[in-house]
């Protein structure tokens, strides 16, 4: 496994170390989707500074890990988009509607404890 | 020893870890010539999607990247090429959202936004030529 995934409280945290191909994204998407259920994990935080591009499939692959986590109960943030990444997503009509982001780890999990806070409706 | 200045770079495009070599060896060069890193990113991923476009609808394919000028103004000229399909209506391609694969049908529309110069063949096979000029500082 590429991205190392850590477990803390009731958060997993995946943190992107290096440029992933295609297969490397569908394995983390696979592998989060599989621990929220082992670890009964209620937030997935994805780390992503590290990375140089977010093309359309890293963003496709983005939301279907949030859309997964969701299913399986957990909420899912996106943190550390880089400033020239977020220009050419915008420039390639590429965007992560719907989907939490964050600008670095401790936002990210500001959010999470805010979203778990929510009434349920 | 001075360090030799590459002046172009070629990928061939066959599985799917080429797309992150092409990548890497096309904003390289361009970083050569002193491109800000937000165009380093939008090259990057220029060359990514036509990267993915070569395996999605060709198999194989190449990357082609070189330094080009224009009235002095340096620029990045890169090159995708395969001997796949072609394209059956270019007009249609170059449209957000049209995909005939299933993709999100962002690459090539997008590609286009990216780059100052695009150019497209795709009589045999399919060729994309995509430039980018070096902005004064």
């Amino acid at each position: 496994m590429k991205v190392p995934i850590l477990k803390q409280g009731n958060l997993l945290i995946a943190s992107i170390q290096s440029a992933l191909s295609d297969d490397d994204l569908t394995e983390l998407r696979e592998e989060l989707t599989r621990m929220v259920g082992e670890k009964r994990a209620k937030g997935v935080i994805i780390e992503v500074a590290t990375l140089d591009v977010i093309d359309s499939f890293a963003t496709r692959t983005l939301r279907s890990i949030a859309h997964m986590a969701r299913l399986r109960g957990a909420d899912t943030v996106i943190v550390g988009i880089r400033p020239e990444v977020a220009f050419s997503m915008v420039q390639l009509g590429l965007s992560l509607a719907g989907i939490h982001t964050a600008l670095d780890l401790d936002d990210g999990m500001e959010l999470l404890r805010k979203l778990r806070e929510r009434p349920e409706s | 020893m001075k360090e030799q200045l590459r002046s172009e770079t070629r990928t061939l495009i066959r599985e799917e870890p080429d797309i992150v070599s092409a990548r890497s060896a096309v904003r390289d060069l361009a970083a050569q010539l002193g491109f800000s890193n937000v165009y380093l990113t939008m090259i990057a991923t220029a060359v990514s999607e036509l990267a993915r476009n070569i395996l999605q609808y060709a198999r194989t394919g190449e990357i082609r990247a070189r330094v080009v000028q224009n009235c002095s103004v340096p620029g990045i000229e890169i090159v995708a090429s395969d001997s796949g399909p072609g394209i059956a209506d270019v007009e249609k391609a170059l449209q957000d959202g049209y995909s005939t694969s299933g993709g999100l049908g962002i690459g090539l529309p997008g590609v286009r936004r990216l780059m100052d110069e695009f150019e497209i063949s795709a009589a045999s096979g399919t060729t994309v030529t995509a430039r980018l000029w070096q902005r004064k500082r």
